[in-house]
């Protein structure tokens, strides 16, 4: 019973969305389901917050490693949700926006949450950089040709490509740098990504008739036995 | 003393005419009133094919003043009725140069946009000048009707496409079933998971398992919890800790259920720990800084990354490196595939996120499935070199099979 009762809801749900394909009057359905899906998303939040506060709890409660960082959370989280249920300093009522700006909640997050979000991202500068370090080591022959290839591109997105190779001439334009380097990104990489993309819809398709015919049981947790 | 008199003059004139207080010559009274435009003809209104209804598509020859002459047309207004001479309602309208519109409205009787189906309407296109009111209508043209189409005719390709590859599939699962043994090509990313759970026994450390930013409804995070469970049931069996921070509720609820059945499937729903599923936050750069956190802190022996990634793959793999782990990552999104490809071990590309449940269950019926998607492959590249073929020697017929029409 435990199985079959998914089992019978994903065969019903997708069969339906391939019918749904290929019939238009029933073409609604799948944004119906849709919908079905974002109503359960909304009650899954409830989960989350309580799933958040009970595993810092515990480790607060419990002393476990690293337990202070707890208390930030949980403070954060009870800031966060008091200002937003009780619309503290909020210009307007308590019907007002959560939004509005001069509200604590908007407050907090534009001048605590946005610059540490930003922070994050800019991360990726760094790390973009090591990483590229490590991938264009001349190691073997295939790091080799992504150090030239990369090397081309980037000299390509740059003025320094067309000073480079600017005096080359017309007739054999397709050698100026930034040329080479339009024609490696549309044509060798945009046939590897277009190869990837046709696995990728197969491995789908594959993927999904498995879960619609039932052959594909482990998400339901689990071996079928 | 002449010539300066003229040079003030001048300024003098300039000036005038720069404030403004030079009349012109001209009055807008005794500007002439533009001549309405040329009609649009050949008005011709069918019902918009493959469709459920509610939409109809309407098609005209310009103005012959489209976009030129003092009375140019600068746009077309459709209009339509349920009757042939009022109650005209304008129901769009296109800029100069276009000779087709698409009248779609929704199937909802009580919206203002509903179109009735087997109804018998009637249209008209207005060519308007740039004064709205200078304008001229073109023939009335009508009944017309829209209706439903039951079958999408467009998508006939996709349709024998997916019969096709279903056929193969019930194919290989039937030869499967039967006992006969299937060969697919083995997977260095699906391999190395054993010697990565088994490293992380052997040291003690934990496995940390990211199910990516995807949500339940997704088919990478649908494939990344069949990887999970394989993984959870070896990790139970090893006894080693597994981490699971998780970026959406609904994620975490199926993600505890997989690791506790996996537990229970492994014969050690004892060593299940409540809080190894936990969830974090549903905001992309916060739950990377706690998964960085965790990284760093309980420096796990194996990161495994499987699901849908976006800009936090490259920062967690690169955490997750300069934290000595072994990583496995893999990914339907493209984009994300070449900082996976240079911060891990190993690198699950595309579809074969999709077959590593398969290879790591060697259930005969899952291989029987992959056995169908490698041979789907083989016909899709013997297609493309054919295509490639007719398009060179302008086989449209060829080209025209497999055309899709949305």
């Amino acid at each position: 019973m435990k199985r079959n009762v998914p089992l019978a809801i994903t065969f019903i749900v997708g069969a339906v969305l391939i019918f749904s394909v290929f019939i238009p009057p029933m073409e609604n359905w799948g944004e119906d389901f849709t919908l079905f899906f974002d109503i359960i998303a909304v009650f899954a939040f409830f989960l989350g917050g309580g799933n958040l506060l009970r595993v810092h709890l515990t480790k607060l409660s419990r002393r476990k490693q690293d337990w202070p960082y707890s208390i930030v959370t949980i403070m954060g989280f009870l800031l966060m949700l008091a200002a937003g249920l009780f619309r503290i300093g909020n210009p307007g009522d308590i019907n007002a926006s959560l939004t509005e700006q001069g509200s604590l909640f908007q407050t907090i997050y534009d001048s605590v949450f946005v610059p540490l979000g930003s922070t994050m991202y800019a991360l990726l500068a760094f790390f973009v950089a090591s990483a590229s370090y490590r991938a264009f080591r001349a190691k073997n022959r295939e790091a080799t040709i992504l150090l030239v290839a990369a090397f081309i591109i980037l000299l390509g997105r740059t003025p320094l490509g067309t000073i480079v190779t600017g005096w080359v001439p017309e007739s054999f334009s397709i050698l100026q740098i930034p040329n080479l380097a339009i024609w490696i990104m549309n044509s060798p990489n945009l046939a590897g990504q277009r190869a990837i993309m046709i696995g990728i819809g197969l491995g789908v398709v594959s993927m999904s008739l498995r879960l619609i015919l039932g052959i594909e049981r482990t998400y339901l947790g689990g071996d079928d036995k | 003393m002449r010539y300066i008199l003229i040079i003030f003059s001048l300024i003098l004139i300039t000036f005038s005419a720069v404030i403004g207080q030079v009349d012109p010559v001209v009055t807008d009274s005794l500007a002439p009133v533009p001549a309405p435009p040329a009609p649009v003809t050949e008005v011709a209104v069918s019902d918009k094919a493959n469709d459920h209804g509610h939409a109809l598509i309407i098609e005209w020859k310009r103005s012959l003043d489209d976009g030129a002459g003092s009375n140019a047309v600068m746009l077309y207004e459709i209009f339509r009725s349920e009757f042939p001479d009022s109650a005209f309602k304008m129901v769009g309208s296109v800029p100069l140069g276009n000779e087709r519109f698409e009248d779609i409205g929704t199937i909802e009787k009580e919206s203002r946009d509903y179109i009735p189906d087997n109804t018998n309407l009637y249209y008209r296109v207005d060519a308007v000048t740039i004064d709205p009111v200078v304008r001229t209508s073109s023939e009335v043209y009508g009944p017309v009707q829209s209706y439903s189409n039951w079958f999408h005719k467009g998508r006939v390709p996709v349709l024998t496409a997916v019969l096709i590859f279903g056929a193969l599939m019930v194919y290989f699962v039937s030869v499967a079933r039967k006992g006969t043994e299937l060969y697919v090509r083995p997977l260095a990313g699906i391999a190395a998971v054993d010697d990565a759970i088994g490293r992380a026994t052997e040291m003690g450390r934990p496995i940390l398992y990211i199910l990516g930013l995807g949500t339940a409804d997704m088919i990478s995070t649908i494939a990344s919890f069949t990887i999970l469970s394989r993984v959870a049931k070896q990790v139970a069996e090893y006894q080693t800790e597994l981490i699971v921070p998780c970026y959406d509720p609904i994620v975490m609820t199926v993600a505890q259920e997989v690791v506790k059945s996996s537990y229970l499937d492994a014969g050690h729903p004892d060593n299940y720990k409540e809080d190894s599923v936990f969830y974090i936050t549903t905001n992309q750069f916060a739950y990377v800084a706690a998964v960085n956190g965790i990284m760093l802190r309980d420096l796990p022996a194996t990161n495994v990354y499987m699901g849908k990634f976006y800009a936090e793959s490259l920062i967690l793999a690169e955490t997750g490196a300069v934290a000595g782990s072994i990583q496995i990552a893999g990914t339907d999104e493209v984009g994300q595939l070449p900082f996976f490809i240079v911060a891990c071990d190993y690198t699950l590309i595309g579809e074969e996120l999709y077959a590593a449940s398969a290879y790591l269950g060697r259930e005969p019926i899952m291989l029987g499935s992959l056995k169908a998607q490698d041979y789907a492959k083989a016909a899709v590249i013997v297609l493309m070199i054919l295509g490639l073929l007719a398009i060179n020697v302008h086989l449209n017929a060829f080209i025209e099979i497999f055309k899709v029409v949305d």
